[in-house]
Parts: structure tokens; sequence; C-alpha cells
């Protein structure tokens, strides 16, 4: 009798590529619900939108390179890029913006380097930050709390850049709190000044403070179930929070506290859900741990001193081309030698 | 990186704290079938096939022929230098051959093998009725006694015991005895300890005599109870207070050497090291059941303990086996095969290695028999790219980075591979079970490392080429040189060249002709009895006096 002889190991795992990517997207629903309800049609639409130019682009690729297209399509690493992708942008943005943005994420940043785990810098900011340059008014298209439009009016709006003669774009649209906060202080305005104003919530920026909590509550669950490693968000929140933490000490009339700054933008999706892209990150444990506290500090001198309000994306890409040099210094010590 | 640390461990006299090791998996065990029957006898099968290597070290050197008849017990093979081990007929009967034969081994080579046509006697080689008492034998006498009766390693790697028990030359303070099964299914050991603890003990008291420990411990997994009830009662039994029993989290690889000694001791073995190197000795309890036995009953390393699992075999069991006997023999006391095999492992399902037939011969290291059924343990889905999510980093037991490896070893990066410590390597195969993209991590590091082996052999063999062509040319030009300068001097003596350097062989030729010189002056004396001579006589005198001053001036213009 003949048998089949396979290398060992021969037991397999139950885990797949197809699993984490599930866990990640099950677990950006909370969040993502709630700034629908908070922002309206606008938000699903972009993810709508970004996720299947980016299905697109990815499949369009693939048969270009010759690749087997289904097995990758179906992986959901490119639907995830879509989808964090659409959560990042302005929900009143033209409907091109989150199209723009994923094509390039995905076929720019992914594909031409040679798709899953070979791409240096995370898809999703790469798009969005070739957004963020070169349309920074679509960029800034935030819907104020309180004017929610109907599907309709969204779609008409996404769609034709038009909206019901009642409505003008600013009426309906209102700074950021991340924005309001650099924009007040440009102008001398001290913190507690622009705390009573209504871009100011229950702890921190108003609306963005619930959105931020339930991602933070999707993260925690993804850490539970063990889809990431605790060194990346908490490296992330810790150098985000230290840094605020000792120039909130320092002077606090322009600098905003930990909390706000925690809970406020891009924070928690940053933490737990794009910065924890594996591939483009640090891959030992304690190059991880780093890679997040460069983020966290990056994201916190971005938005404090640079010229956009939010510095998530950034610091995201340039803790990206930090990785292998991190990875490179932060080698364990291997098991029977005293150190490395 | 070669570490030549001396981090000796201090005993831990009690074993009290437990350690962890790094990462690990905890697997499912699959061990209730094997373990609800007790250990059957195998018999002897008509055939025996024992490979000449069964062990690490030196094949043996076979002492039998084909036609000769040869006792159970009885050598058939001598080792071969020190690390080698002697092979023992298992069964008597006929020799029929010493030929190649397929062999349990990755590679599916064929090896050589003493071929046994056997009675069904089982006539066992006559050793007289003297029982030896261990406890009045010297260490050195104990050593042989293993090395003779030819013990090896059971627990899976095969190290020839006594090379093994004498590496602690600068002492040993800490026995460890492994009970920890290696993998899942694999349950040989605790079968032994569920029905033998009182042999695994006496040969513990043995290694105790020869290596002196201060502190003693047998390891078994916490999931195995009844083997550590066994061990206590057989140590109340035999009233013995210098061994202890240790019950360690069942996290696979346990089992393996070093991490059991992290696990009980905090200690790690060098990376180039020996535990001997940090005073500990680790020995499997199988190994130390066959000491007993071969001490106290003069009973060579015949048989062992073999577990015969797998969803593919009808009655799954553990089996008293002969060395030798093939694996059809044991699959069809075990009831044959299910319709639905599928796979035949030998060893566990993490490390063992598949072979294409059942003909091959149990050897002393087999510790298992998996027939794998469809479904079973189903081959893996195509892989997919590394997403470097680290999961392989966070089970790796030697604390590697198995992601970076695997880049390395696909790009055929070598120096990097070995940067990153690739010979660290355990190929436990914890990464490639937790690898979300199914890459068989195992295989490339396997083959990386064979390529760097035959790299450094290539390297080798061409080194030694350069050296002896450098030797050979340095050779060439001194002989030319030498020559050169003969003829040189050659030249300057013909051309009556002195003003150069006053050459010393010139002035030690010219000192003699001018000691020569001065013997004929002295040799000139004034003649004798040259009074009243005839003129014929004067004549002569004459003649001769011309003669010599010829001579001589004829020598002067010589020299």
């Amino acid at each position: 009798m003949e048998f089949r002889t396979y290398s060992s190991p021969h037991l397999p795992g139950d885990d797949s590529v197809e699993r984490l990517m599930r866990l990640v997207l099950l677990a950006l629903i909370p969040g993502s619900l709630c700034a629908f309800w908070l922002y309206g049609w606008g938000v699903l639409l972009n993810i709508l939108l970004a996720a299947t130019a980016a299905m697109a682009g990815e499949a369009a690729m693939l048969m270009i390179r010759r690749r087997p297209v289904l097995p990758a399509l179906l992986d959901g690493s490119a639907l995830l890029t879509g989808v964090l992708l659409g959560l990042a942008l302005p929900p009143l943005a033209p409907w091109w913006i989150p199209v723009i943005g994923s094509l390039f994420g995905i076929i720019i940043a992914k594909q031409l380097y040679g798709g899953l785990g070979y791409n240096p810098f995370n898809p999703a900011m790469a798009g969005y930050v070739v957004l963020l340059i070169a349309f920074p008014r679509e960029l800034s298209l935030w819907p104020s709390t309180g004017h929610v439009l109907d599907l309709r009016d969204s779609l008409q709006l996404v769609f034709t850049g038009t909206l019901p003669d009642a409505l003008s774009l600013d009426s309906i649209t209102m700074a950021t709190p991340l924005d309001a906060v650099k924009t007040q202080l440009g102008l001398s305005d001290t913190l507690s000044e622009i705390q009573t104003t209504p871009v100011f919530g229950s702890f921190a920026g108003a609306g963005w403070e619930w959105i931020n909590l339930w991602f933070l509550l999707g993260g925690l669950w993804m850490l539970y179930r063990k889809v990431i490693d605790w060194q990346i968000p908490a490296g992330m929140l810790a150098g985000l929070s230290l840094m605020a933490l000792i120039f909130y000490g320092i002077n606090p009339d322009i600098y905003a506290s930990p909390l706000f700054h925690d809970f406020s933008g891009a924070a928690m999706l940053g933490a737990f859900y794009i910065a924890t892209d594996p591939v483009s990150a640090s891959t030992t444990p304690r190059g991880r741990l780093y890679y997040g506290l460069g983020i966290g500090v990056l994201t916190h001198v971005i938005r404090t001193w640079g010229g956009y309000p939010d510095g998530v994306a950034f610091a995201v890409l340039l803790m990206n081309m930090a990785a292998p040099t991190l990875d490179y210094y932060t080698r364990p010590r291997v098991f029977g030698h005293s150190r490395h | 990186m070669v570490e030549q640390s001396d981090r000796r461990c201090l005993p831990l006299h009690d074993f009290n704290h437990l350690y962890r090791f790094h990462g690990g998996l905890v697997l499912p065990g699959r061990r209730e079938q094997t373990l609800s029957s007790p250990v059957i006898p195998a018999g002897i099968p008509p055939l025996l096939v024992l490979p000449l290597l069964q062990h690490i070290g030196e094949p043996a050197e076979p002492m039998v022929k084909p036609g000769d008849y040869v006792h159970t017990g009885e050598q058939i093979a001598r080792p071969v230098g020190t690390v080698s081990s002697p092979v023992h007929a298992s069964g008597s009967g006929t020799v029929v051959a010493v030929e190649p034969r397929a062999v349990p081994h990755p590679s599916g080579l064929p090896a050589d093998c003493i071929v046994i046509e056997t009675d069904g006697r089982d006539q066992w080689l006559e050793t007289g009725d003297e029982q030896p008492d261990y406890r009045e034998m010297k260490p050195h006498a104990l050593l042989e006694r293993i090395r003779d009766a030819g013990i090896v390693g059971l627990g899976g790697a095969g190290f020839p015991t006594r090379m093994k028990l004498v590496s602690g030359k600068r002492g040993i303070d800490t026995l460890i005895i492994n009970g920890a099964e290696c993998e899942p299914y694999i349950s040989c050991d605790e079968g032994l300890l569920l029905e033998r603890a009182v042999e695994v003990i006496e040969g513990v008291r043995i290694l105790q005599r020869i290596l002196r420990p201060a502190a003693c411990t047998i390891a078994v997994e916490d999931s195995m109870p009844g083997a550590e009830a066994a061990l206590h009662e057989a140590l109340e039994t035999l009233q013995e207070r210098d061994i202890g029993v240790s019950s360690i989290p069942t996290i696979y690889p346990t089992g393996g050497e070093r991490q059991l000694i992290k696990v009980l001791t905090g200690c790690e073995v060098p990376s180039q090291g020996l535990p001997a190197d940090i005073g500990i000795i680790c020995q499997n309890v199988g190994t130390a059941a066959a000491i007993y036995r071969a001490v106290s009953r003069k009973e060579p390393l015949v048989s062992r303990i073999v577990t015969v699992t797998g969803r593919g075999v009808q009655a799954p069991c553990n089996l008293e086996t002969r060395i030798g006997t093939p694996l059809r023999h044991l699959i069809e006391t075990c009831g044959g095969y299910t319709p639905e095999v599928e796979r035949l492992l030998i060893g566990g399902p993490m490390m063992g290695f598949a072979v294409n037939s059942d003909t091959v011969p149990v050897i002393k290291t087999t510790n298992c028999i998996l027939a794998v059924s469809r479904g079973e343990m189903p081959a893996p889905p195509p892989a997919q790219p590394c997403i470097r999510c680290g999961k392989c980093t966070e089970v790796c037991p030697a604390d590697l980075l198995p992601q970076q490896l695997y880049w390395f070893a696909r790009s055929g990066n070598h120096d990097a591979a070995q940067d990153y410590d690739l010979f660290d390597c355990i190929e436990c195969g914890c990464c490639a079970y937790v690898c979300p993209s199914h890459i068989p991590l195992v295989q490339y590091y396997r083959h990386a490392k064979t390529e760097i082996w035959e790299r450094e052999r290539q390297k080798k063999k061409s080194d030694l080429a350069r050296q002896r062509h450098e030797a050979r040319l340095a050779r060439l030009e001194r002989i030319r040189r030498e020559r050169e300068e003969r003829m040189a001097k050659k030249k300057r003596v013909l051309a009556g060249d002195d003003s150069g350097v006053p050459d010393p062989k010139q002035a030690a030729i010219q000192a003699a002709l001018e000691r020569v010189r001065r013997k004929k002056e002295q040799a000139q004396v004034p003649p004798a009895n040259t009074e009243n001579l005839t003129p014929e006589q004067q004549q002569l005198i004459a003649a001769a006096d011309r003669r010599r001053a010829a001579k001589n001036r004829d020598d002067e213009q010589a020299g």
C-alpha cells in the first residue's frame, strides 16, 4: 500500500487570513453604525463606494498581473482597505473621492508592490493622504451634528454635487472638533473658551467622542479574540496620551487634554484598526510597541503644530518607513542565547 | 553568536516553582484510546529488519553473515567509534540478509540492515543465573553495561546514552527524567509509567548512582494524573525519598529537552551547548526502564513500547514491540487499517514524518505510528502570502522570528537566515500550525538548513583544495628560488668574482688552502742522513726534489 507523504506538521491549525479580516470587519460595525447615526447616509455611501472601488481595483490588477483573482479577493484584505478608507472620509464628499482614494491605495500602494504581504505602506492611509493633499476642500466636508440628510438628499449631493434649494453646503457643514481647536487657537482663544462652543461634547469633541468610544470597544473585543496584539494600540494611545499630558501639564490653555486627543478624530480607529495592519507595521513584539508609540507621538505633533487638523494618516505612513529598522533592532533574545 | 557561557544552574532540590518557556501550543491530546487498554505484546514477526544505524553517530558494523543462527539478545553488530551503539538480535532465528532496506527516515533512502527470519521460539542468549546488584557495581561498569546493551535515548533523538551520561565531566547536579510526552497522540511514556513505574524508578536509581546528582525529579504532564499516581505509589513501595515527581503544564513542546529543563529549573541550555554544560542531564522514562533491564536483568535493548494510533487503524493501542518489527505487523496486531486510511506517520502529528510504505521497521527511536484517516488531518489549503501578523513569533518556543526567517529562507538569503539564528529552530511546527496563511514554514527552514550545510561542505572542500594549491605553488617557488641561488653562486665562483660580499663558504675554503700551504712549508724540514752519499744517491735525491717542487707548483696553481 502506497501512502501519501507531506511535510510536518501534519496537524492543521484553524486560523486563516479570511477569518482575521472578517473579525476586524465585524469589530468595525459598532463604530460605523455610530458614525452613521451621527452623520447620516454619507458614511455608508463612502464605505460602499470605497469598498467597491477597492475590490474592483484589486481584481483588475490581479488579472493584469495574471494572478489567481478569486482567492485574493476572498481574503478580505481589499475589502478592509476600502472600509477603513470609507470611514476616514467626510460623509459629504463627492463620489469620486472614495473611488480615487481606494484605487490609489489598492493599485499604487498595494498591487504595484506585489499585492498582499508586500506593500510597505498602509494602502488605506496612502489613499487617504493622496486625497488630503490633492483635494483639501472636499476632505473638509464634515456635516454638522443635527443636520442629517436623508438618503435621497445624500445620494443627490454625493453623485451630483447639488443640494435641495433650502440647503446650502455651508449650512450643513461644520468644522470638526480638532479643526475647530486648531483654528480657534490660531485666533488666540484659550481652550477653556473653545470648550464652551458646541464642537465640544460630554468629554471630548461632540459626536466624535462616541464614535471613538465604539471603536475602542470593538478594538478591545479584537484584543480579546486575539485578532490583534496589544502592543500597537497600547503604544499608540500611550504615545498620544503622554505627549498630550506633558503639554497639557505645561499649559492647559493652549494644549488639549489627553482625553480630548484620545477621543477625537481617528485616534481609536487608528490605534486598533489602521496602525495594526500587520503587513506594513513592525513585526517584532518590542518593535510594535515602539511603532505604536511613534505613531502616537507623531499624531500629537502633527495635530498640535502641523498644518493638518488630524495626523494619524501621516504618522502611520512615517512609521511604516521606520518599521524595517525597528524590526532589525528589536529582535527578541533567542532561547539559549545570553543576548542579541 | 556562539556562546561559551558557563552559567551553571543552581540545583533546585524541590522543583516546587515551575517556570515557563515562551510560546508553545495547547493541543488536543487524543490519547484516550491508546490508554484505555494495557500495553499489549506485539509478538515476534516472521521477519525482523534491524538497521545498523538506529542512533545518532556512526552506523554499527555487522558481526553476522547470512546463514548464521542468532539468539534473542545476541549482539549482531558492534559499535564503531565512540558515538555509536551496538545492535542486538530482537528475536531468535537465521540471518537471511545483510543488505540495504527501506528504513524509517524522512529521506526514504534505503540503509544497511540485518534481516533475521525468526524461528518463533524466541531462544534467549544464555547469560547465567546470577542477578547483578547495581548497588554493588562501579559507575564505569554500569556505563559499560549501558553501552553494551545498545541503549540510546528512547525519547526520539537516539543519542547513545553512555555518551550522554559521560558528557557531564564537570559534574551533574540535576537529573531530570522526562515523562512528558512529545506530542499529541503519543502515549508510550504514559503507558510505560502506568504499568512499570517501578522499573523506571529502578532505572533512575542506576542513573543516580552513575551521576550522583544533588536533585532528581521525574516530570509528567498535568494531563497524566494516572502516571503521576503510579509514580507516587512506586516511590512509596520502594521507599524512595530522593526522587521527586513534577507535574508540568501540558503545553506543546514541553516534552522537548530544552523546554522541559526551562520549565523545571528556569535555566536555558546555551544555544550551542549541552544540558551537561549547565550541570543538568535529562533522560527519557523509557530509557530509564531500559537501563534497569540492561543492568539488573542483563537484557539488551530488544524491545520498546510503540503507540499505534490514529483513525486509520481499527484498534489503537500501545504495543510492546520488538525492535525491527515491520510497521505492517503492528497495524495487523491492532486489527488492520480502516478504509479511510490516508497517511502513515512515524512519530507524532507535529514533528513526525510520513512514510510511503508500511514495510519499514520499528527502530529504537520509534515512539509512535500514526495511521491518519482522510479528514483527520486535512492537507492545508494553498499557501497565501505572509501578512507578517506575528502569530508565529508568539508561539515560537525558541523565541525566533519565524516570519523573518521565512523571508530569508524563501529568498535564499542564507546569511541573514543564520544571523536570525535559523539553527536554533527545533522544527516543532508551532509556527506553521498557527499560520493564518497556511505557509509550510518548517519545510522552508529545513530546506534552508540543508542548503547551508551543503554550502558549508562545499566551502570546506574548496578551502581544502585552495590550501593544497597554495601550498604547491609555495613549494614550487621555493624550489625555483633555491636552484637560482645555487646557479648564481656557481657563476660567481667561476668568474672569480670576490668583489662582492665575502662569502663565508669561500672564506672557509681559503682558510683551508692556507692551512695546507703552511703544512707543506713546515714539511720542508732540512733533510737528515744526507752525509756520505754516493753520487747516484745524490742524483736520485735531486730528481725527487725536482719532482716535489714541480708538484707543489702544480698544486699551488690548481689552488
